[in-house]
């Protein structure tokens, strides 16, 4: 295994070129080979015959650099994975059970907890395939809005895996800028519906609140700021020999194995197909927005860096779309199916009165049918699929999680790299395991 | 702080740009599609004309197109649709089933697939009835994403996926013995009291996590110290370790 790697770097000019592939050039490698250990060091002993067993290894689930509980059963030979077992189910909470037994809006707060790092862009997901089931759509307003939300929080569950990723490679400095810059958006969401983490943003046919006055402002303000912090944290992971060497080269993945394996997200991204739910199968008219889908070359870990950070300056371009054109207007549907009456008219009114109590007590009801409706969460492809039989509770409501399958392959990824490097090819898997775990 | 409601409004939107599209110019995402009547993937005519008798019927719900295919043509089908250069399934999306609160309907097992170059996506449905033997072919063959997809839905359905090679619980440990959580005869909070939980919980032993194949991968059982092979062994033969040494 100590073979001379060469390695590449991108350029100081990060980013991709006019195809869309991510700038490289050759650098002089340092990999193995620095210390010349032939000559001098020949021992004066023959050597003793070294058992060639197999050693068994357990990293997990209590070990920070799993990302959460994860379990991994790792055969080494020598410091070479020969084989890896994952084993999960340490945070399974049965969300899709509990969900059986709740009204849609009722569900919102467990999308939340699910992948906890893009908790509004999960509330945007759930509404969207929800509002299909109910067949109705969303207001101008409220279409602009989610959009907001889902790039908001692309940029900050990247944030967290590229801090988090860079503290398990061993970089520090950029997880403390890059926190920084998650607070910020931490900031603007609790401005706008009140919690921080667990945001409930969206109901089903609108919004939980309209954004409060001076908001866009403090957007405004973030989109100028967020780029600057993140060109720099990237400039020091970009070019950097030790981030480059422990990442070029690491868990790849053809195009073809990566499509066969179910990747999503920048996992696929990554090993160039160029396949992205908002541009293949656009929803909140994301087709009218001018933003490009990052694509990388070799697969590997690098490449998955790339590609994220990519992303994050891509979201920023939409989002400053999305403030410019931001309609005035309602944010929720004219649907009294759905939308409850406002509260002056509840306590005046004895039509709204009752409306309103049916619609808590008994809950909105779709037709029966069903549907699938998939969004491109930062980590892939999240979809949620709701079969209902005319209840007020869905049949079932299942969630399609991006990293569960996006982890199911990381037996191919890691076998036959060094131990040290499973950490980092976990790493850039992206993973949230109550999202895996659900 | 509630906006006044306008009089009419329209549910969605005409759309600013172009709408994406797949080869046949038909608009990828469903907008304003009727709940049924939309047009269906053309992929279920040229099922229908291959497969004939093997294809129960074909449903179009919300624009998305389902095909409930019998069991024992299931594998043929996906590979048809897996392989086959005009159709070109090449993205499994998700495996999961469905059970519906009403007795009487069957347990359904849920395929969904994508053609990432059409653009397309189909459902793929194979009706279990709840008396007969819960089986399904396995496609983990075709493809390896199945796997945990395939293992999830065992777990949480007692769906066996005949040719799996490796059919174990995985969100459920697996000394699990109340059953399968996502039935619908299987309450929210277990079959088992919450003491009973609570002492399996605390009798649980992490090293007994280890299951035995895993240590005889490495032949590592033997190499254990002595203390903790006698452990494992004890713990064997109170039944928490089955099927072991």
């Amino acid at each position: 295994m100590s073979a001379r790697r060469t390695i590449e770097v991108a350029l100081g000019t990060s980013g991709l070129d006019a195809q869309g592939l991510p700038l490289r050039a050759p650098l002089v490698s340092q990999g193995g080979q620095a210390l010349a250990l032939d000559a001098p060091m020949a021992p004066a002993m023959p050597e003793p015959v070294l058992q060639a067993d197999h050693m068994l290894i357990n990293i997990g689930p209590q070990h920070p650099a799993t990302h959460g509980v994860l379990r991994l059963v790792l055969e080494l030979d020598g410091e070479t994975v020969v084989r890896c077992i994952p084993h999960i189910g340490y945070l399974h909470c049965g969300f899709e059970k509990i969900g059986e037994y709740r009204q849609y809006n009722q569900i919102i707060p467990w999308t939340d907890r699910e992948d906890y790092l893009n908790s509004p862009g999960n509330n945007v997901a759930f509404v969207l395939g929800a509002e299909r089931l109910f067949g109705v759509g969303m207001t101008e307003r409220t279409k602009v809005l989610r959009v907001i939300l889902m790039e908001l929080s692309r940029i900050i569950s990247h944030l967290v895996w590229l801090g988090t990723t860079s503290v398990d490679i061993g970089a520090f400095t950029p997880f403390l800028w890059l926190y920084q810059e998650r607070e910020n958006v931490y900031n603007l969401l609790e401005a706008w519906v009140g919690a921080r983490l667990t945001t409930t943003s969206t109901r089903v046919g609108g919004m939980a609140a309209d954004i409060p006055d001076g908001w866009l402002d403090g957007l405004r303000a973030f989109l100028k700021g967020f780029p600057k912090t993140l060109e720099e944290s990237v400039r020091m992971l970009e070019t950097n020999a030790i981030w480059a060497g422990r990442t070029v080269g690491l868990g790849a993945m053809s195009a073809q194995e990566a499509v066969n394996a179910g990747l999503s997200g920048p996992m696929l991204r990554a090993s160039g197909v160029a396949y992205d739910v908002r541009k293949d199968f656009p929803y909140l008219d994301y087709e009218t927005y001018d933003f490009d889908v990052p694509v990388g070359t070799a697969g590997d870990v690098y490449d998955r860096f790339l590609v994220r950070v990519e992303e994050m300056r891509q979201s920023v371009r939409i989002l400053e779309q999305a403030v410019q054109r931001l309609p005035d207007g309602p944010i929720n549907i004219n649907d009294p199916r759905l939308i409850l009456p406002p509260k002056h008219k509840a306590t005046s009114e004895m039509e709204s009165m009752i409306h309103h109590f049916k619609l808590v007590m008994e809950g909105p009801r779709p037709p029966a049918g069903e549907c699938y409706v998939p969004v491109e969460s930062p980590k892939g492809e999240k979809g949620y699929y709701f079969v209902s039989d005319g209840t007020s509770k869905p049949v079932r409501w299942r969630i399609r999680p991006p990293s569960f399958v996006n982890l199911s392959a990381i037996p191919r990824m890691v076998e036959g790299h060094l131990l040290s490097d499973v950490i980092a090819i976990n790493a850039s898997i992206d993973i949230v395991m109550g999202e895996i775990d659900r | 702080m509630t906006a006044p409601l306008p009089e009419h409004q329209p549910p969605t939107s005409a759309v600013m740009g172009a709408v994406a599209a797949d080869l046949t110019g038909m608009p990828v995402t469903p907008v304003n599609v009727p709940r049924t009547g939309a047009p269906a993937n053309p992929t279920a005519t040229v099922l229908a004309a291959r497969f004939g008798a093997s294809i129960v019927r074909t449903e179009v719900i919300w624009g998305e197109t389902t095909v409930f295919v019998t069991r024992d043509a299931l594998h043929d089908i996906v590979r048809f649709l897996h392989d086959e250069p005009l159709e070109r399934y090449d993205y499994l999306v998700d495996v999961t089933a469905v059970e519906y609160r009403d007795g009487t309907r069957p347990i359904e097992v849920v395929w969904h697939l994508r053609a990432l170059g059409h653009r397309r996506f189909l459902r793929l449905k194979v009706e279990l009835p709840k008396r007969g033997p819960l089986w399904v072919p396995s496609i983990i063959d075709i493809y390896s994403g199945a796997d945990w997809l395939e293992r999830e839905c065992f777990d949480m359905f007692g769906i066996r996926f005949e040719g799996h090679p490796d059919l174990r619980r995985l969100l459920m440990w697996e000394q699990y013995r109340e059953g399968h959580p996502l039935r619908k005869d299987f309450p929210l909070r277990g079959r088992f009291s919450r003491a009973e939980q609570l002492k399996q919980a605390l009798a649980a032993d992490p090293e007994a996590r280890y299951s035995m194949e895993e240590l005889s991968i490495a032949e590592a059982f033997d190499a254990l110290p002595d203390d903790m092979k006698q452990r494992l062994a004890e713990r064997a033969s109170h039944g928490e370790l089955e099927d072991g040494e």
